[in-house]
């Protein structure tokens, strides 16, 4: 489910904005006999997705909420109804939960530095790739993008030998040229670089091709009378190239920005939030309070404190969108 | 990471930037080529190890330092794997999740995307907006009383428990609306001056004109389910309903798991998660990154 409810979201909303497409809705709108025309095809089409979006998506939404105002445990998994009502106390108890904080410190962690590196380099790379090299492009693309489609599982195993302190890759290599690498996966410091490294290892292409497409959306008369004017590359990135991206660049911000909130596959596959939390991150540990330890109550609180800062942070860039596009 | 860091911080700031057009930047072209070649050596780099260890021996995968090629190729790992874990069984339950996961997707997606699209009724715009909003919220929010909403109908450790909360994504709504909007609705109102019923007007006129959405609707569906990691941990715990991430991640994660073979077992059942992953994408890149510019910039 994360890898498609993300990508869309920033460009819907700036859709709706537009007046709706089809030449027959607009003429039908104002008439309320041709409106209720395809009252109940309209319906009849709607219903199999609304049942399965209501019983799937809106009611645990909504009992998420529910079950964050109780004490909601494991006995409650077959009685769900004998859950017992505690008000905020979820929440207060989360934000002295030292564990929480730190998760939430952790990704936050994620989130600061791993963005701004997958954006980053996620734009070296479309530039390199579009405006650099001509021949042999789309094995680039292919090699650059691949990461993106493979199962997370999967590369975080072989990531978890890469890292290895004792026989690993990257490991080895150092102590060939005469360095010593630290235990990646085993240090604290090291733990959570190590994991961003591979996030952006794993996303950049997702970056990538977003910028490909909008960098071809940038017509080459503008490129060509910045040349003219004898500006450098670094000019023509900085005074062309990122400002006519900036819409593909801050949407591609947003959707990376809630995958890392979300971050839970890697650290659940290469360090288990280890060592000592360094690497816990709030997905993670709801993911164990609520079903390792059944603490659902709890772990419910937990989901909507990321849920409202993600829709916080999103807001806030959305709104940046906006003010950047007009 | 350090070796990571260390090859793509110099290339990257510095060059890519100048725009090499014919005339400009003859001279400049071969060291894009460099630099472009060592980031996808870089990127590449897992996959590669992945591939060549899966083939190696015990005594190569313990080496020090590393040896890239196996000095003897074998297959004992995959046979060791197929040995110890159902790798069939797995194989089969991902592909059948996937499967129906796509299925309902196309199909209540495009229902309701028509709809939008093309039908005027009575709270459609409300309809949208949900849509619209659905496509923020993050799974993760769900899952708590979605496990206890499956538990109470019996459906952990089932297909329906795998497939129903995937079984009709926002996402596909929105795609389909966008393509179907771009049908003409002289071509709908000539069938319905002709006679034909909405149904017949969806399925038979509307539904072939987007096949290429139903394209990009399928790889990313059939993938998402394919990848899908954290639902079918929770919703499973009978090992014979286990996908194969969950089957990985789990031997993965074994503490019995012998150290030296078990290591070119976990090579080997990477490589066969990620296969046909890869052998998908090879084929249909074009229609990926297609996709992902058309979602992200339409």
């Amino acid at each position: 489910m994360s890898l498609t409810t993300g990508p869309a979201a920033p460009q819907a909303a700036a859709v709706d904005k537009s007046p709706h497409g089809g030449g027959g809705t607009g003429r039908d709108r104002r008439g309320n006999r041709s409106l209720s025309k395809h009252n109940l095809t309209g319906w009849l089409f709607s219903t199999p997705f609304l049942v399965l979006f209501g019983v799937f998506m809106l009611f645990p939404i909504v009992a998420t909420l529910l079950m964050s105002f109780t004490d909601f445990g494991a006995r409650n998994v077959t009685r769900p109804l004998e859950a017992e009502f505690v008000g905020l106390d979820n929440y207060t108890r989360l934000f002295q939960d030292d564990k929480f904080l730190k998760a939430l410190f952790n990704t936050g962690y994620f989130v600061v530095v791993g963005v701004p590196a997958t954006i980053v380099l996620g734009l070296l790379a479309a530039i390199l790739l579009n405006n650099g090299i001509h021949r042999a492009r789309t094995l680039f693309r292919v090699g650059f993008y691949a990461p993106v489609v493979t199962t997370i599982v999967a590369v975080a195993v072989v990531w978890r030998f890469v890292l290895d302190p004792s026989d690993g890759l990257i490991v080895s290599l150092a102590t060939e040229v005469g360095l010593t690498a630290p235990d990646f996966l085993g240090s604290e410091t090291w733990a959570m670089p190590s994991l961003i490294t591979m996030a952006v290892w794993r996303n950049l292409g997702t970056v990538m091709v977003l910028c490909i497409a909008g960098l071809q959306a940038i017509p080459a008369d503008v490129r060509e009378a910045a040349r003219l004017d004898g500006a450098g590359a670094w000019q023509e990135l900085r005074g062309i190239t990122v400002p006519l991206l900036r819409p593909t660049l801050l949407y591609a911000t947003v959707i990376t920005t809630i995958g890392y909130l979300n971050v839970f596959e890697e650290p659940f596959v290469m360090t288990q939030g280890g060592p000592s939390d360094s690497t816990l991150t709030v997905s993670l540990d709801m993911y164990r309070e609520g079903f390792n330890f059944f603490h659902m109550g709890y772990a419910s609180a937990m989901a909507y404190v990321l849920f409202v800062v993600i829709m916080g942070i999103t807001v806030l860039q959305l709104r940046l969108l906006k003010d950047n596009t007009r | 990471m350090t070796a990571e860091t260390v090859e793509k911080t110099p290339e990257a700031p510095v060059r890519p930037a100048r725009p090499v057009r014919r005339r400009t930047g003859r001279g400049r072209t071969p060291l894009l080529y460099v630099i472009a070649s060592v980031a996808l050596l870089v990127m590449a780099a897992p996959f590669l190890w992945m591939a060549l260890s899966a083939f190696k021996t015990k005594q190569d995968l313990t080496a020090n330092p590393p040896v890239w090629i196996p000095s003897r190729w074998t297959l004992d790992n995959f046979t060791a794997l197929l040995d110890q874990l159902d790798m069939p069984q797995y194989f089969l339950n991902s592909l059948i999740v996937a499967v129906l996961v796509t299925v309902s997707n196309l199909l209540f997606c495009s229902m309701l995307g028509y709809a939008l699209a093309k039908l005027d009724f009575t709270g459609r715009s409300k309809v949208f907006a949900l849509v619209l909003a659905a496509l923020m919220v993050p799974g993760n929010l769900m899952i708590l009383p979605l496990y206890v909403l499956m538990n109470g109908l019996g459906l952990i450790d089932t297909y329906a428990g795998l497939v129903l909360p995937f079984a009709a994504g926002a996402f596909g709504v929105f795609l389909m609306r966008q393509f179907m909007q771009s049908v003409p609705d002289e071509l709908l109102e000539a069938a319905r001056l002709d006679g034909a019923g909405e149904w017949y007007i969806f399925w038979r006129i509307v539904i072939p004109l987007v096949k290429p959405a139903l394209a990009t609707l399928t790889i990313f569906t059939f993938l998402g389910s394919w990848n899908n990691f954290i639902w079918p941990l929770i919703a499973t715990n009978d090992p014979d309903k286990y996908t194969l991430p969950v089957a990985l991640a789990t031997f993965a994660n074994d503490p019995n798991r012998t150290v030296g073979g078990g290591n070119g077992m976990l090579m080997a059942g990477s490589l066969l998660v990620v296969l046909p992953v890869l052998a998908v994408f090879a084929v249909l890149q074009r229609h990926f990154t297609q996709g992902i510019a058309t979602a992200g910039l339409k």
